[in-house]
């Protein structure tokens, strides 16, 4: 037996591994209770106005929320293509909570392993937790099998855990990836994984809410065989697409080159079409703009102590050391 | 009569004919095997979906189960792609251990035990084709409730109600390979024609006892459609 999978002495209960959806049953019965509180309250509220007393100090449907908190999910434009020399994903860089902006730069490629990335969309946590389960099971898989470079490493392994882990949990981890990477098997790949666990092979493909704006420009400018320079481009194109046209969509476009023989080549940020800081330095303010201090003349000024304001009686004791 | 599916959440009249949770992507499709003279032919068109997106219009649905015999997938791509991938392990074992080639209805009965025990939680609906030395080519579709029915040919997925008739009328015991192939490209063609879920390419797959041969026709080359 190892020494790992003893209990440690004196604790007493170990938290279970993976996710945990304690709260899934507990929200369906907050909103259950909500509901029938605010059935409740409207009935009496009724009841009240009928009989002619005053409604006013009481709130329609009782004060009780409509829905449950909601995660914050990353409205998101990510795709990915295939070329001569290996493979390129992009991503944009914001990140939303409902129809506020919660992020402008944040990372949406994910390492996996040190031929393999992953873009995620989706519930922003989900994809941080799944991606970096996966690297970690890959790593220790990587070193169990000696292998002697990072591309000995199978897309394929990748594939099968993540889409496995999702299928597990039927859904209920969002996360929409797109995994792009090299092996020494089939060479350079590109891979759609759906919440729901479904994978599959593609040349060039998008996903998240910008992946209509983005798939467009790949479905009109894609070729085999294309150079790294082209297929760089065609990628900044596709993600500006959606940073441009989808409100979920924005600010900064990361990219991320894998070569065949697995070097990999991270640009964060590849491109910034939304820099606001040559604008604000255009801006010339007005010289009435600049006072100096004592502008505004003074006329009179009064000084009135605090009443019965005493000042605590403080003795400065040394810290014992020694 | 018996009923095929028992599933409370899946109605064949609803817009959601398959009980796909929300964001589920599909495999709305159009799928279809049948026996000719010394094997099987199989036939599928290349779309899925999610709603009303199609998320691929080159997908293969026509799945590897062992050397001889391959499945048609329709309903959930997840958890098809699941059940299939635990039937192919299945199978591998079964070759190993036996070490002979498995039968077609052994794969058929296996896809069927894994659909009928989890009936509440799948959306599936399998057709498993494939050739085996004691009784030839053969069909069996796996349908959503968890029955498997040995029949002389099967059809599967949303673009299938538009094409029994046609089969129906078409369809003969003993076709040559090349007739077979013929047939399937014309009934996918159809389907595909008139299935807002069925589209892109017609892909099939001829199976004998010499080996198998896949085969893809282009949307712009179909033998028929689209219908204006």
């Amino acid at each position: 037996m190892s020494e790992f999978t003893r209990p440690m002495e004196g604790a007493t209960e170990i938290p279970p591994a993976g996710f945990n959806f304690e709260n899934v049953s507990r929200n369906a019965r907050l909103m259950e209770a909500w509901t029938n509180a605010k059935e409740q309250a409207e009935a009496m509220r009724k009841h009240h106005a009928q009989h002619g007393m005053d409604v006013a100090p009481m709130m329609a449907g009782g004060g009780y929320p409509n829905h449950m908190p909601l995660a914050k999910k990353t409205g998101t434009t990510i795709a990915g293509i295939v070329f001569k020399g290996g493979v390129v994903l992009g991503a944009d860089t914001r990140a939303t909570n409902g129809d506020e902006v919660a992020e402008k730069n944040c990372r949406k490629i994910h390492y996996v392993a040190d031929n393999m990335y992953c873009c995620g969309a989706g519930t922003a946590a989900d994809t941080d937790q799944t991606t970096a389960l996966v690297a970690s099971q890959l790593e220790l898989l990587r070193m169990d099998l000696h292998l002697p470079h990072a591309t000995s490493l199978r897309m394929k392994t990748a594939v099968t855990r993540i889409s496995r882990l999702l299928f597990r949990y039927q859904g209920h981890v969002s996360a929409a990836l797109i995994l792009g990477g090299v092996d020494k098997a089939e060479g350079a790949q590109l891979y759609s994984i759906h919440p729901h666990g479904s994978s599959m092979r593609f040349a060039y493909t998008a996903m998240g809410s910008g992946s209509l704006a983005a798939i467009s420009v790949l479905e009109s400018a894609w070729e085999p065989d294309m150079e790294e320079a082209d297929a760089v481009t065609l990628v900044q194109r596709a993600i500006t697409a959606g940073i441009f046209n989808d409100l979920g969509s924005g600010s900064n476009c990361d990219i991320c080159v894998i070569k065949n023989d697995g070097a990999v080549d991270y640009q964060r940020p590849s491109l910034t079409p939304n820099n606001t800081a040559p604008f604000r330095a255009a801006i010339t303010r007005s010289s009435r703009m600049d006072m100096k201090p004592g502008t505004t003349p003074i006329l009179d000024s009064k000084f009135v102590p605090h009443k019965g304001a005493t000042l605590a009686d403080v003795t400065v004791t040394e810290m014992e050391v020694s | 009569m018996m009923s095929a599916s028992h599933s409370s959440m899946v109605n064949p009249m609803s817009s959601n004919p398959y009980g796909l949770k929300e964001g589920e992507v599909s495999t709305g499709t159009t799928i279809l095997a049948m026996p000719f003279d010394g094997g099987v032919m199989l036939g599928a068109d290349t779309r899925t979906s999610m709603g009303s997106y199609a998320t691929s219009r080159s997908t293969d649905k026509i799945t590897f189960l062992s050397d001889h015999i391959f499945c048609l997938r329709s309903g959930s791509a997840a958890d098809t792609q699941a059940i299939s991938d635990i039937v192919k392990h299945y199978l591998s074992h079964l070759t190993i251990e036996t070490g002979r080639e498995p039968l077609v209805k052994t794969a058929a009965h296996l896809m069927k035990n894994i659909v009928y025990s989890n009936k509440d939680s799948l959306s599936a609906g399998v057709i498993i084709a494939g050739w085996d030395p004691v009784e030839g080519g053969q069909v069996f579709n796996v349908v959503q409730g968890g029955s498997c029915l040995k029949q002389s040919f099967a059809l599967g997925g949303s673009g299938s109600l538009f094409i029994y008739g046609l089969m129906d009328s078409e369809f003969k015991e003993g076709m040559t390979q090349d007739e077979a192939r013929a047939l399937v490209k014309k009934a996918i063609s159809h389907a595909m024609a008139r299935d807002g879920s069925s589209g892109g390419m017609v892909r099939t797959m001829t199976v004998t006892a010499e080996g198998n041969k896949r085969d893809v026709t282009p949307g712009n080359e179909l033998p028929f459609g689209p219908v204006f």
